[in-house]
């Protein structure tokens, strides 16, 4: 196995570059750290979009999102690769098909994050601002989203971890990222089918399992820093309208 | 200055205030005491429209505030709210909680509105404490920075929900102390308390309320000493001797 | 553009290939949700055990697992594992239906992994004391956990597994990278035979939607008829 590593570690971080495309290891970071940071802002508007009182934005926003969750994101692919060409009369090559997929799953799935992010802040922080005269964008602009966009912090690192396991699907379409790097490792080597496939999970797990722990350390760090809960448990109006004898 | 005229309010089919009809003076100091359930909170809030209501008008200073172009935003920012759970915006520090709204809403230079921050966090005892973060603080602390936050748009009206409620009982008195100060000021104040010596001592009127009525309006000293209505009397008599009851 | 054809899905050669392919994919959904859902239960508790031992033993497997993604799982089973056999027996594995058995197992593993953590997070939403309250009344650990804990952890994990679920039911189409002959092979099938891109992967994106809404509106149901009560 180390004669294994020692021979092909360059190509398989790499690819072919400079002498051609790049590819492997490189090819997936580069197209997970992509396809999230284009992601962002449309995550942004759909999560926002997602919690709005405005059914006209609400409605659409959802029935995407229950589109886009609803299939397989390998059959998004090939809808890209395959049918796309017929309309646009141009091929979409792998690199491409791979980014609008994904930048199109991460956007439905950041808009998720977003909304989660949102909810999280108690309510009472948004009463606070509007009763002090703050309109409803200005409240979110200045206290609940700088709030929430925090809190979903660990998610978002998460979010490229699954991002990078994504791009595993680019193997499908002849994509040279890490997978197909390894099996066209092994169709060279044909004796160690299953080093080269070890070797290729150990590097998808340091790589996810590092970026995991990084999300890890950082929800910890929240955690500590979180505004401590009042002393006694609250009674909202309309909980009170309902429930018995309290204070 | 505030006048509730023929009030009624619903949560589906709960009736939460019913038939409200209520005037409070400029510079008066109005507590609205009652059982929980009783829809003091609720008729609190709908004076800055926390709660919409179903039926009848609320006029402050002689505007009613559901007409059509009102400035929601501008109504509020003269109107002073404190919550129960006081919520300070946490990733705010003490003293941009308090010049939030100044800037934001009130037009105001940061540097103005850092002088009369100070100087507010000053009256409530807390000017050491300008630059914490509001997580750092006690409860009564943070109540305190709440006040302090409230009154940073100099409004003529503060309305209390049940400000204490959520404090271990040692912190009471340096929030009911302040809450003194500004009454002194010739503010006008409504709060809705279970705190009987503060109502005793401080309020000008006492309201009581029980399932979204108010059944007995009076001076402090007739309302503790003399109740009429019934329920009243039971009210008194639980708080002060809870464990006679019978039947 | 050639318009879109529904005689093709509805008669034909290629109609008996797609109906094939998602009769594959119903089979290894059904076969991994039966294997996945055990193995789940037993890491989750593996992973809430008092002794280190097995916790370890837990996390490294979910920690192992989740982090590969699902290609590199099912490559590994199909090209990799077979090696490490007797010749004699990868033959005979080779010439029969392998990739079928090699993506179930891959797909049982992975989903097995995200539903042991959704398990297990249920589990520790309910409050310790609940715990404690009726190992105070006497009962032993097995017989708290099955009358007092599991069952409210029952409502808050539902929601989450059905989640993962419809993530399993779309992951099934991975299986198309080993050679199994479900829904997306034959999708890919048809549109190289026949140029009909549009008819082909319009009938699988209703089958993999009308499985996921399903899955979907299921959970739901089951959030309304029995929803989490807590204190």
């Amino acid at each position: 196995m180390i004669d294994l590593i020692q021979t092909y570690w360059v190509y398989f971080l790499i690819g072919q570059y400079p002498q051609g495309p790049l590819g492997g290891v490189a090819v997936t970071v580069l197209l997970a750290a992509l396809a999230l940071l284009l992601a962002m802002p449309m995550g942004l508007l759909l999560g926002l979009a997602r919690v709005s009182s405005i059914a006209a934005l609400r409605r659409p926003v959802t029935a995407l999102v229950y589109l886009v969750r609803g299939i397989p994101l390998l059959l998004m692919v090939f809808w890209i690769y395959f049918y796309l060409p017929t309309v646009t009369g141009h091929k979409t090559d792998q690199f491409s098909t791979m980014l609008i997929a994904l930048v199109v799953f991460d956007s439905v799935y950041l808009g998720e994050i977003v909304r989660a992010g949102i909810q999280g802040v108690p309510r009472g922080q948004y009463e606070a601002a509007r009763a002090l005269g703050l309109g409803h964008a200005g409240a979110m602009r200045r206290v609940i989203l700088p709030q929430a966009l925090r809190s979903m912090l660990p998610s978002l690192v998460n979010q490229f971890v699954s991002t990078i396991k994504a791009t595993s699907l680019g193997y499908i379409i002849g994509l040279t990222e890490a997978s197909f790097i390894a099996t066209q490792v092994n169709s060279q080597v044909f004796i160690h089918p299953t080093a080269v496939y070890l070797l290729l999970s150990l590097m998808y797990f340091i790589l996810c399992f590092g970026l995991s722990r990084v999300a890890y350390a950082i929800e910890k760090r929240q955690a500590r820093r979180a505004l401590p809960r009042p002393a006694r448990s609250p009674g909202s109006p309309t909980a009170n309208a309902n429930a018995g004898s309290n204070a | 200055m505030i006048q509730f005229s023929k009030v009624n309010k619903w949560y589906g089919d709960y009736h939460a205030l019913v038939d409200i009809d209520e005037t409070i003076a400029k510079g008066e100091v109005v507590v609205v005491c009652g059982p929980s359930g009783s829809g003091k909170s609720t008729l609190i809030r709908t004076i800055n429209r926390l709660e919409p209501i179903e039926s009848g008008t609320i006029t402050i200073e002689g505007g009613d505030i559901h007409r059509r172009g009102v400035d929601l935003n501008r109504l509020r920012s003269r109107i002073g709210f404190v919550f129960q759970q006081f919520n300070l915006f946490p990733h705010l520090t003490v003293l941009q909680n308090c010049t939030l709204a100044p800037i934001e809403v009130g037009g105001a230079r940061p540097a103005q509105a850092h002088q009369k921050a100070l100087a507010l966090l000053d009256r409530v005892g807390l000017a050491h404490k300008a630059d914490a973060w509001p997580s750092e603080l006690s409860g009564g602390q943070q109540q305190r920075v709440a006040i302090a936050r409230a009154l940073a748009m100099e409004p003529p009206l503060m309305l209390f929900d049940e400000p204490t409620s959520a404090l271990d009982p040692e912190m009471v008195g340096e929030v009911l102390l302040v809450m003194q100060g500004l009454v002194r000021d010739g503010m006008t104040l409504v709060v809705v308390t279970h705190e009987m010596g503060f109502a005793r001592d401080v309020a000008h009127r006492v309201l009581f309320m029980d399932q979204g009525r108010i059944l007995e309006r009076a001076e402090p000293h007739e309302f503790f000493n003399h109740p009429q209505h019934p329920r009243a009397q039971q009210f008194l008599a639980d708080i002060r001797t809870p464990f006679a009851r019978t039947a | 553009m050639p318009g879109f054809d529904l005689q093709l899905l509805l008669h034909g050669q290629y109609h008996e290939w797609l109906v094939a392919g998602l009769r594959v994919s119903l089979e290894l959904f059904a076969l991994t949700i039966a294997c996945a859902l055990p193995l789940a239960v037993v890491v989750a508790l593996l992973r809430l055990s008092p002794w280190r031992a097995l916790q370890g033993l837990g996390a490294t497997y979910v920690e192992v697992v989740r982090n590969v993604p699902l290609i590199a799982h099912l490559l590994f089973w199909y090209f990799g594992a077979p090696e490490l056999l007797p010749d004699a027996v990868k033959q005979k594995l080779y010439a029969g239906n392998y990739e079928f058995i090699a993506a179930a197992i891959g797909l049982t593993l992975y989903a097995a992994a995200f539903m042991a953590e959704n398990i297990r997070s249920g589990i520790r939403a309910i409050p310790a004391v609940q715990f404690e309250a009726a190992r105070a009344l006497g009962l032993g650990f097995l017989p708290a956990m099955r009358r007092v804990v599991l069952p409210q952890a029952l409502r808050v994990t539902v929601p989450p597994l059905l989640s993962q679920t419809v993530i399993l039911w779309n992951d099934t189409s991975i299986a198309t990278v080993i050679g199994v002959a479900e829904l997306m092979y034959q999708a890919a099938r048809v549109e190289s035979a026949a140029f009909r891109s549009a008819e082909a992967f319009g009938f699988v994106t209703a089958c993999y939607l009308a499985g996921s809404l399903a899955l979907t509106a299921i959970a739901a149901w089951i959030h309304r008829r029995w929803p989490v009560r807590t204190l």
